[in-house]
């Protein structure tokens, strides 16, 4: 349900695999978050993790998804370590009986991950290394759901 | 033997990210006197705002007893996604 990864992953035979095989389930949605330049300059990323912490947390919030938007199935893919300009950074998978439910759950667990997961995000850039923290409007976006 | 983890800026800030003290702190508050009268600077961001802090991985509030050999963790405003 949940796979933290050091490596790239393969966005689209990850969205293959979790459609594959559903006879109840009438839409899967899907998001998949890049890391991008700031102002026309790419800039690399390191996330860091504690290990063994995120997994849990991050599944324990995935439940709750599950039971709000009526969920057959769900699943994040997050990189950890070092990302490249450009590399997918999370992918995250819904599935449920219509289209909806599955949209709304995508964006209620990217905006739980924006600010909740136990994840760290150092940025790179011209400017030289920043640590990231969540904005106002990644915790205004998080408030929507309560 | 009390095991202490920084993460993100905290840990930038203080020089270190993993570290087990000789001292055995009895509470989540005496282990934050300890770090700030090591380190005046850790100990104050370890109390800003947004700072949250975990016991063997379970996220805490507030002041609480410590068992002996416990992993406490430190995590400033998380950022994942």
């Amino acid at each position: 349900m949940i796979r933290l990864t050091d490596a790239p992953f393969d966005a689209g035979a990850e969205l293959t695999r979790f459609a594959e095989g559903r006879t109840v389930t009438g839409a899967v949605a899907s998001f998949l978050g890049l890391a991008r330049g700031e102002a026309g300059a790419p800039a690399a990323l390191e996330l860091e993790a504690y290990a063994g912490f995120p997994e849990s947390q991050i599944a324990a919030f995935v439940e709750t998804a599950v039971d709000r938007f009526a969920l057959h199935d769900a699943r994040i893919v997050h990189r950890i370590g070092a990302i490249a300009p450009g590399e997918a950074i999370v992918l995250v998978l819904t599935a449920a009986t219509h289209r909806r439910a599955a949209f709304e759950a995508c964006d209620y667990l990217m905006d739980y991950l924006k600010s909740q997961a136990p994840l760290w995000k150092k940025e790179f850039g011209a400017g030289g290394p920043r640590w990231v923290e969540p904005t106002a409007r990644d915790f205004a976006d998080l408030g929507r759901w309560r | 033997m009390t095991r202490v983890l920084l993460f993100g800026r905290l840990a930038d800030l203080a020089g270190w990210r993993d570290r087990t003290l000789t001292a055995e702190p009895g509470t989540l508050g005496e282990l934050r006197q300890i770090l700030a009268a090591a380190d005046a600077a850790l100990g104050e961001a370890l109390g800003a705002a947004g700072v949250r802090a975990a016991v063997d991985k379970v996220l805490v509030t507030g002041d609480l007893a410590l068992t002996p050999g416990a992993e406490v963790a430190f995590m400033p405003p998380m950022s994942g996604g």
